[in-house]
């Protein structure tokens, strides 16, 4: 355990860990039910229309399963409304209290190209910052944040609602949108896909970053700065 | 506003308009918030109900959207041995009795039914297994009906039986909107078995399992939890929301 001393700093605010976790628990809701979802017609289609018998545009290599969709769709829309409710005090709270001007827009020497290439570099070699740099988000982390917000969780909502027929009744330009009902379902299966991409590579990333600590931080909001190297700064190991 | 002023037509009755939409806590998906399962489902009942204030009609597409592969699913011809008798009869004997608060109840033939004003709509099914088609429906406007036989100021649901001991029950909301039909017709022809032959149900805004086949009879009620389990509906029962606006 580390001693509470000026490397303990205070990293992430309560509402920003709150609707964090509020998120990670909808999202795998929507995970595991959307999957049971899924199982009833594995096949994917483009257009208006597509079944059984019609031709595909992709067939996944998943079981059939005809019997989840009654409890599936119960979890699916509950975890969903939490997700949207959730999603939009997190978008309100973020803006008007400067968390995105503050955290998550790239600061201006991130943007260098030199600062870019090292992060890279960085990335590649699965090395996290350190000192100074570990207070904020690097650029990279900051351009997924902000794809995760604003591209793919909005394409799921709206490629959802576009699969509701309550919904498009009222709005029908949501098929002009997406290129019909089966097209969104489409969508919303392959933005899935990107979603779960960056769940993986965002949970191999507090591994690489130190698990206990990035996780203590976003539990607690008690962040350990890690020293800068020993080559920068000659200091003795952590006591 | 175009399609509610029509209702108001088709309805006679002002006081109908307000009645599905205003009047609608002790609508199963509302009355009943024992599970977080319910709260969202009556979330998602309240909210689709704002966005449908105006009473919009689905889209309807012409002749060429229609599917070649529209799947039958559940029950494609039902064992009832007068339903079968009636079947081998082409249905001229089947009546569809009209019954509850209402002031004329009757028993119509297919051909009382066909000689009422119809409709035509080509339009999108959504079923909850995840598959969608296109197919053409001709009926009559359920609203047209439950007009003949006139409507009780109290009435609020209208409860709908199928021969293979489905039933389902709608507030007048959905029940009173134009494009809500019994279709005795099918992409032009007579309605197939397979799809609910003689008389099956169109709720358009709604998924498919709301759309019952095989209709054999209609009930006015003012509540539907004494109805079953009072989940308002036989797949509620089965973990299927009574609301599939989704």
């Amino acid at each position: 355990m580390e001693e509470p001393g000026p490397s303990l700093v205070h990293r992430h605010a309560a509402w920003v860990r709150l609707t964090h976790w509020l998120n990670t628990v909808a999202f795998l809701a929507l995970l595991v039910s959307g999957i049971a979802i899924l199982l009833a017609l594995p096949r994917l289609f483009w257009g208006e229309t597509g079944a059984n018998g019609a031709p595909a545009a992709l067939d996944l290599p998943l079981p059939v399963k005809l019997e989840q969709t009654g409890w599936g769709r119960s979890l699916h829309f509950l975890a969903a409304w939490v997700l949207v409710l959730n999603g939009i005090v997190y978008l309100i709270v973020a803006f008007v209290g400067g968390h995105f001007a503050r955290d998550l827009v790239p600061d201006r020497d991130q943007l260098a190209p030199g600062h870019l290439a090292r992060e890279i570099a960085d990335h590649a070699r699965l090395k996290p910052a350190r000192g100074r740099e570990a207070l904020r988000y690097n650029a990279l982390q900051k351009f997924a944040y902000l794809v995760v917000l604003f591209v793919l969780f909005p394409l799921m909502v709206l490629t959802g609602l576009t699969m509701s027929p309550g919904v498009t009744a009222a709005y029908p330009e949501l098929f002009a949108l997406f290129g019909g009902r089966q097209s969104a379902r489409t969508l919303h299966f392959l933005v899935a896909c990107l979603l779960v991409l960056f769940l993986v590579v965002h949970v191999a990333q507090v591994f690489v970053g130190g698990a206990g600590n990035l996780m203590r931080s976003m539990i607690t909001g008690r962040f350990r700065v890690p020293p800068e190297t020993a080559r920068t700064f000659a200091e003795p190991p952590d006591a | 506003m175009r399609d509610l002023s029509r209702r108001r037509l088709l309805t006679g009755s002002g006081s109908l308009i307000g009645a599905g939409f205003l009047g609608g806590c002790d609508a199963p998906a509302l009355s009943r918030l024992a599970s977080p399962y319910d709260w969202s489902n009556g979330l998602t009942f309240a909210v689709q109900r704002w966005l449908q204030r105006h009473q919009p009609l689905v889209r309807e597409f012409g002749p060429e959207a229609i599917s070649a592969v529209f799947p039958t699913i559940n029950t494609t011809n039902p064992d009832n041995p007068d339903y079968q008798r009636s079947k081998a009869l082409g249905f001229s004997d089947w009546k569809l009795p009209v019954t509850g608060l209402v002031t004329r109840p009757g028993a119509f033939s297919l051909a009382d039914l066909k000689a009422m004003p119809a409709r035509t709509q080509i339009t999108l099914h959504a079923c909850e297994q995840g598959w969608s088609a296109i197919g053409g429906w001709t009926g009559v406007p359920l609203a047209h009906l439950l007009t003949q036989v006139g409507l009780r100021p109290e009435a609020r649901y209208i409860v709908v039986r199928s021969v293979d001991g489905w039933w389902d029950s709608y507030d007048l909301f959905d029940a009173l909107h134009p494009q809500t039909l019994l279709a005795y017709g099918m992409n032009g022809g007579a309605l197939p078995v397979a799809h609910g032959a003689p008389v099956r149900l169109r709720v358009e805004r709604q998924l498919g399992y709301k759309s019952l086949k095989y209709i054999s009879a209609i009930e006015a009620v003012e509540r539907v939890d004494g109805l079953g389990k009072g989940r308002g509906s036989m797949v509620a029962e089965l973990g299927f929301p009574w609301y599939a606006g989704i």
